[in-house]
């Protein structure tokens, strides 16, 4: 072959540079929501049963991340199904169902391996290892968590010409002080209730089993998209409470796991069949320059 | 005149500032018709740039938390990537394959290529709302090695620089650099195969944006083969921009900025472009019939988006891919250039379904995401600057006509028999033979 050994290293030279910063670029394990060893994630158990509608959770969760304070008086707020927005990170709705009224509370369901956070590209989403799901300033606000997240819940401030990315974030300043989340403490009724996720969901199968009458055998966030860190309790079939029953029990980082995983393969193999293919046409030119002589 | 540039001489800071000063007067009419609508709208677009940065987003675009994403991403992104695509394509065919016969018009579409990454990602600069933050991702104000965005992110950027690295000869002819210009040629082909590495990897990466954004797209475009489809559509989306293009600067530029021999081969090349985007729409088509079948979705396609979704596959998949074939086999370039045109239009609707018309297709008209007038301007703006920086340097660089004398020497030189068993000459040829092979007639095919 007519490769003589400068010609040999350059063509090396130009492949590693090529590899070099491709390499650094391979995925690492998916690893968004894996539980360390000693630690368990924390949740919220919400029991929809025991839901009065009062909004105080609202109130509280907005007295403690300094966005503007709801008049939980106002009843009208409950005439339609509301989300969250940039200045709620927390809303209660109403649904009226064959039970009657049922109230249920819509926030960050905190994943255990969340949409958002392999979505972000800067992990300015974290998954942290306590639990909560929380949002940091080197967010870029590309917005690809809100595409990403199975719950539609982080928002955005379009309106700031430096905005920030509002969501639940299970209270974690709070939570770093040994503190609950503002909207359990101010829960009257006890709906909601702080704890591990092993001891939520035994608390929540002793009720159902202790009161099998009053709840639909399910808890929902369980399994859903791959165990969320809030679960709920109802009395009826959770899509009549405004809950998607058709998110499956696949963790959603899970769904773009196998493209990530063939980046690594074209990264190393495309380059070396084009390598291939190129020496190949190499020599058909060269025959062909050396049979037609002199163009 | 024989169609190469006149070779500039540069030796001193002095010189390059007076050659600069000539080369920056306009080489043509200023009064066009296309000058005068592309003008206002530029200048409009660039003061409501400077609003939005100052107002915020929700000053400028619509404003609405269902949806994320709306033409800033959904049109420029999304379809400039995919039109960028002839660029990896034509590079794949002249520096890999070798097709001699295309060497003429790889400048061009490589040219077009990086300028559309550059103001796409600089409308993706425009659309990030902490933009101050942009280099978060590349400065490892840390990594976020498990997301999609990450990966295409760096992919843009290093696909951006073997672009230029692609180009660089070019300019290095129209300043008359010699020694930078053999340096840069001989990257050519390095810069090919990693270029072609990543814009597989980005091109279907865009796709795998959206595989998260599960039950908000509408199951007739959803599938887990998303990364797949964008990757094959670039394919013949890449091409048929080429096609749409080199037939407007073929005609619409002056006689001297063209090389008459490149211009006579350029109906040649249409029908061998028309074939490659022929036999990429079918093998395209099947594999979304395919995914259909499997889908079972049947059902859905006696609905309002069902009927949307066949006037893709039908009126601009399936009927520009017919008028493809009908041109090769007929050897007319006049239905391959319509069919280029539809095959344009079929990707921009294609794209846009996913961020933006399939995307929460479910809500009520009063909630879906409907362009303001001002995110119009401004997306308007950015594409026809695009148009004028290209024509601005195919007016002064030799993209369309033959490089200067001294460069077809070095080229000749390169590939002179001593050197020819080689391979490192060759790796960047750039016009290999000064497009002679092309006069006559001595070319080989795909």
């Amino acid at each position: 072959m007519g490769i003589d050994r400068r010609t040999f290293l350059k063509g090396l030279g130009v492949g590693i540079a090529g590899i070099v910063p491709g390499s650094s670029l391979l995925p690492g394990r998916l690893e968004a929501g894996q539980t360390p060893p000693n630690k368990e994630f924390m949740g919220v158990l919400v029991d929809t049963t025991r839901c009065v509608g009062c909004r105080s959770c609202e109130l509280a969760c907005a007295e403690a991340h300094n966005l503007p304070i709801p008049d939980i008086g106002d009843a009208s707020v409950f005439e339609k199904i509301r989300t969250t927005s940039e200045t709620k990170r927390s809303v209660v709705n109403r649904f009226n169902t064959g039970k009657g009224e049922i109230f249920a509370k819509k926030q960050c369901m905190h994943c255990n391996q969340p949409g958002c956070v392999s979505a972000c590209p800067v992990k300015a989403m974290e998954k942290r290892k306590e639990g909560p799901v929380t949002w940091d300033t080197n967010c870029i606000g590309c917005r690809y968590c809100m595409v990403s997240c199975p719950f539609d819940i982080p928002k955005f401030e379009h309106h700031s010409a430096a905005p920030k990315l509002q969501k639940c974030n299970l209270c974690w300043e709070r939570f770093q002080k040994g503190e609950k989340p503002a909207c359990v403490e101010a829960c009257p009724g006890e709906a909601l209730m702080f704890g591990t996720r092993r001891a939520l969901i035994e608390e929540a199968n002793g009720r159902i089993y202790k009161k099998s009458g009053d709840y639909f055998p399910h808890i929902y966030g369980e399994h859903e998209a791959g165990g969320t860190g809030y679960l709920y309790l109802s009395s009826v079939p959770f899509e009549q409470i405004g809950f998607r029953d058709d998110l499956g029990t696949t963790a959603y980082p899970e769904y773009t796991k196998g493209f990530l995983y063939s980046v690594p393969v074209v990264l190393l193999l495309w380059p070396a069949f084009l390598g291939g293919v190129s020496a190949i046409t190499n020599r058909k030119e060269k025959v062909r320059r050396e049979e037609g002589g002199k163009l | 005149m024989n169609g190469t540039t006149p070779a500039a001489q540069i030796s001193s800071l002095r010189d390059f500032i007076l050659f600069m000063r000539g080369e920056l007067k306009p080489k043509g009419k200023m009064l066009t018709p296309f000058n005068l609508i592309s003008g206002p709208i530029i200048l409009v677009g660039a003061a409501l740039i400077l609003y939005r940065f100052f107002a915020g987003l929700g000053s400028v675009v619509h404003n609405s938390s269902e949806y994320p994403w709306g033409i800033w991403i959904g049109f420029i992104v999304m379809v400039g990537v995919a039109f960028a695509g002839g660029a990896y394509v034509t590079a794949f065919i002249v520096y890999v394959l070798r097709g001699e016969k295309y060497h003429s018009i790889v400048r061009m579409a490589v040219l077009n290529g990086f300028l559309a990454y550059v103001f796409y990602a600089g409308a993706i600069l425009l659309d990030l709302g902490r933009w101050w933050n942009i280099a978060n991702p590349l400065i490892g104000n840390r990594f976020g090695v498990n997301s999609v965005l990450f990966l295409v992110a760096w992919h843009f950027l290093l696909y951006m620089i073997a672009q230029l690295v692609e180009i660089s000869p070019a300019f290095a002819e129209w300043l008359g650099f010699k020694k930078a210009r053999k340096f840069l040629t001989s990257l050519t082909l390095g810069a090919v195969i990693i270029g072609i590495t990543l814009s597989t990897l980005h091109q279907s990466g865009l796709g795998a944006l959206f595989l998260m954004a599960k039950w908000k797209i509408h199951p007739l475009w959803y599938t887990e083969f998303i990364p797949l489809l964008f990757f094959v559509s670039s394919i013949f989306a890449g091409l048929s921009v080429v096609i749409f293009i080199g037939t407007v600067s073929f005609r619409c530029f002056d006689k001297d900025r063209i090389d008459e021999g490149y211009r006579r081969a350029w109906d040649d090349i249409v029908i061998d472009l028309g074939k490659a985007c022929a036999i990429t729409m079918f093998v395209y088509f099947l594999l979304q019939f395919l995914i259909f079948v499997h889908g079972r979705h049947w059902s859905l396609l006696n609905t309002g988006m069902g009927y949307w979704y066949l006037a893709e596959m039908v009126g601009l998949l399936l009927l520009p891919g017919l008028l493809f074939s009908w041109g090769v086999k007929s050897g007319n370039p006049a239905p391959i250039r319509i069919a280029a045109i539809l095959t344009m239009i079929g990707v921009i609707i294609n794209r846009v379904d996913y961020s933006i018309i399939a995307y929460k297709w479910y809500l009520p008209l009063r909630e879906r995401y409907i362009p303001t007038i001002m995110e119009v301007v401004i997306t308007l703006a950015i594409v026809f600057t695009m148009v004028w920086v290209f024509r601005w340097i195919v007016n002064r660089v030799p993209i369309l006509k033959k490089p200067p004398q001294w460069a077809i020497e070095q080229e000749q030189e390169e590939q002179s028999p001593a050197r020819v068993t080689a391979l490192a000459p060759q790796l960047g040829l750039t016009m290999a033979d000064g497009g002679n092979s092309i006069d006559k007639g001595n070319t080989i095919s795909l």
